[in-house]
């Protein structure tokens, strides 16, 4: 049984701009948080914009139960975003959460988390939720260039932290597939959690075809309602046309009729 | 206390909110958000013949207060909600009036024939915007000679409430909804969305996988409040008014245009409670102007003495 969602009037008590396209917004509920898992992601209103009709999807970046807090980390994209950039802390968003399904704990401890741009959102949960089950993955996060990089501390305390950024200003050279990890004859590794532009996973679940390894990645299709009614959202699969925001967004590529 | 119930062509509403096909799913999705039985009625998701899994992704784009979908009609088959969905949502204390869809009369009067056996589906709503396949995809519901054609082909088969629901990409809305009559439906919902385009100016591609698709939300309000004005000047059978209803003063303004009850669509997807707030909104509206029933405000818009 899924818990229930909620839909709630949340006050931002953080709103903190990483770096020119980035920015942390840090929501506080009303009351105890409900049962959130990483993978999963909310559904943000956005008011007083003339173009922003339909809500915005943001996952879940991390969750604190003690405080009733979770951050959303935020790419800045277009108008919407551009607006919640510019909340200031003590405003309400009203927000549909938690939706759709979780990474799931793999049986191994040999465990690689790999994003690219804002698709490391939820990775940082991911990485929490691992650490709570004493795993310490290796994560490997690409970025455009040096800038870009934000909240590295964090991944540091969760994982084994590999950078790799598209003009070599930190890290080594390339794009994320580029990266030494994948060149070798044995990536070290037997499940894969891959989240980010599209290619990207496509690319990384070719290679985990190839090594035969287990690999879960979280896609973004364009949503109108979140919760499973308007079926704009749907991925095609081994089981038929599935919604990404029930039956995903986190899918085994295995299931995937993309690669 | 004001009385919002309205009876429709013999099925009883206990108030005129219900929501629209393809927005609120088969009413149980929404059960963590709201009490359904609190509805005028739900029309569930579209049922056709057999399992359909719709168009390809990009289904959907969001535009200027509004969004464009093409989801074509994904669903399991009439088999399938006859199995596993209607005995799930049976007990709903609310009028459950099930969309029929098809591409071929056949089709319609499969479907049709099916549901005529639930019991507790006492309407179904016949969605002639669909094109049809014998006549070179022409949508049913752009030539009023289909739209007859169709509707008296389901009246032979359906025993119950015969809802059609119209198209607007026409030129006379007032001609379809006559010959829908002509061919025996006992209600005409209308607006169904209307055909547009999104085009991503970056990638020079459009932005549905099928080029175009149905607009709806606030943007389509104006059209859907002029066709029920139309519409409800043409003919004498009961309407149920939908397109861009956000609110209860939007809900207010179609039955004011004619409607006896409203559908609330697009609306959903961004307050999942929304009907249920347009409820009181009405009732509100009803106390502030002094109407005790909600029968006296349908087509109630005052028009100057010429």
């Amino acid at each position: 049984m899924p818990p229930k969602k909620l839909v709630q009037d949340l006050q931002i008590i953080n709103n903190k701009r990483l770096n020119e396209r980035h920015f942390l917004l840090e929501l506080l509920a009303p009351e105890p948080l409900p049962v959130m898992l990483p993978g999963q992601f909310v559904q943000v209103l956005i008011e007083n914009t003339p173009n922003t009709f339909l809500r915005r999807p943001f996952s879940i970046h991390s969750a604190d139960k003690v405080k009733h807090t979770f951050q959303l980390f935020i790419q800045i994209k277009g108008e919407g975003t551009r607006y919640l950039s510019r909340l200031r802390e003590g405003t309400k968003l009203n927000v549909i959460y938690p939706l759709g399904n979780s990474f799931s704990l793999p049986a191994t401890n040999k465990i690689l988390l790999v994003g690219g741009g804002c698709g490391v959102a939820p990775l940082l949960f991911l990485a929490q939720f691992l650490h709570k089950n004493n795993i310490r993955p290796t994560i490997l996060l690409g970025f455009r260039t040096k800038q870009d990089i934000a909240e590295r501390e964090e991944y540091l305390k969760y994982g084994n932290l590999l950078l790799i950024t598209d003009d070599g200003s930190e890290g080594e050279k390339g794009q994320v597939t580029d990266h030494s990890l994948f060149q070798k004859q044995q990536i070290g590794c037997q499940h894969i959690f891959c989240c980010g532009p599209e290619p990207m996973m496509k690319a990384v679940a070719r290679i985990a075809r190839v090594h035969r390894v287990n690999c879960e990645v979280s896609l973004e299709n364009m949503m109108a309602c979140g919760f499973g009614v308007c079926l704009c959202c749907i991925t095609p699969t081994d089981k038929g046309n599935e919604r990404v925001c029930v039956e995903g967004p986190v899918f085994n590529t295995k299931r995937l009729k993309w690669i | 206390m004001v009385d919002l119930s309205i009876n429709i062509a013999g099925l009883h509403f206990k108030n005129p909110v219900t929501t629209a096909s393809g927005t609120f799913g088969y009413g149980e999705e929404f059960c963590d958000f709201m009490d359904i039985d609190h509805l005028g009625g739900i029309f569930v998701k579209a049922v056709t013949g057999q399992n359909r899994e719709g168009n390809a992704y990009p289904r959907m784009a969001e535009t200027a207060s509004g969004m464009l979908n093409s989801v074509g009609l994904q669903n399991k088959g009439v088999d399938y909600f006859c199995r596993e969905i209607y005995p799930r949502i049976k007990h709903f204390n609310t009028n459950i009036i099930v969309n029929v869809s098809g591409s071929t009369i056949e089709e319609y009067v499969e479907v049709a024939e099916r549901i005529n056996e639930l019991d507790q589906v006492p309407a179904i709503e016949l969605n002639i915007s669909c094109p049809n396949v014998r006549q070179g995809g022409m949508a049913f519901g752009t030539a009023p000679s289909m739209s007859t054609k169709v509707t008296r082909a389901v009246r032979k088969v359906y025993k119950k409430v015969l809802m059609v629901k119209l198209s607007p990409n026409v030129t006379e809305i007032s001609e379809i909804a006559k010959a829908a009559v002509d061919g025996g439906a006992d209600v005409i919902t209308l607006i169904n969305t209307l055909l547009g385009m999104a085009i991503d100016a970056e990638k020079c591609r459009p932005v549905l996988s099928t080029v175009t698709g149905g607009l709806s939300g606030p943007a389509i309000k104006p059209v859907a409040l002029r066709m029920v004005y139309q519409v409800h000047h043409a003919v004498s059978v009961p309407i149920i008014g939908l397109g861009g209803i956000m609110n209860a003063t939007d809900a207010v303004e179609f039955i004011l245009a004619g409607a006896s009850a409203v559908q609330v669509g697009t609306a959903n997807f961004i307050d999942p409670a929304i009907s249920i707030k347009i409820i009181g909104g009405i009732e509100n509206y009803m106390e502030r102007h002094r109407i005790g029933s909600i029968k006296d405000l349908v087509g109630a818009l005052k028009h100057d003495k010429k």
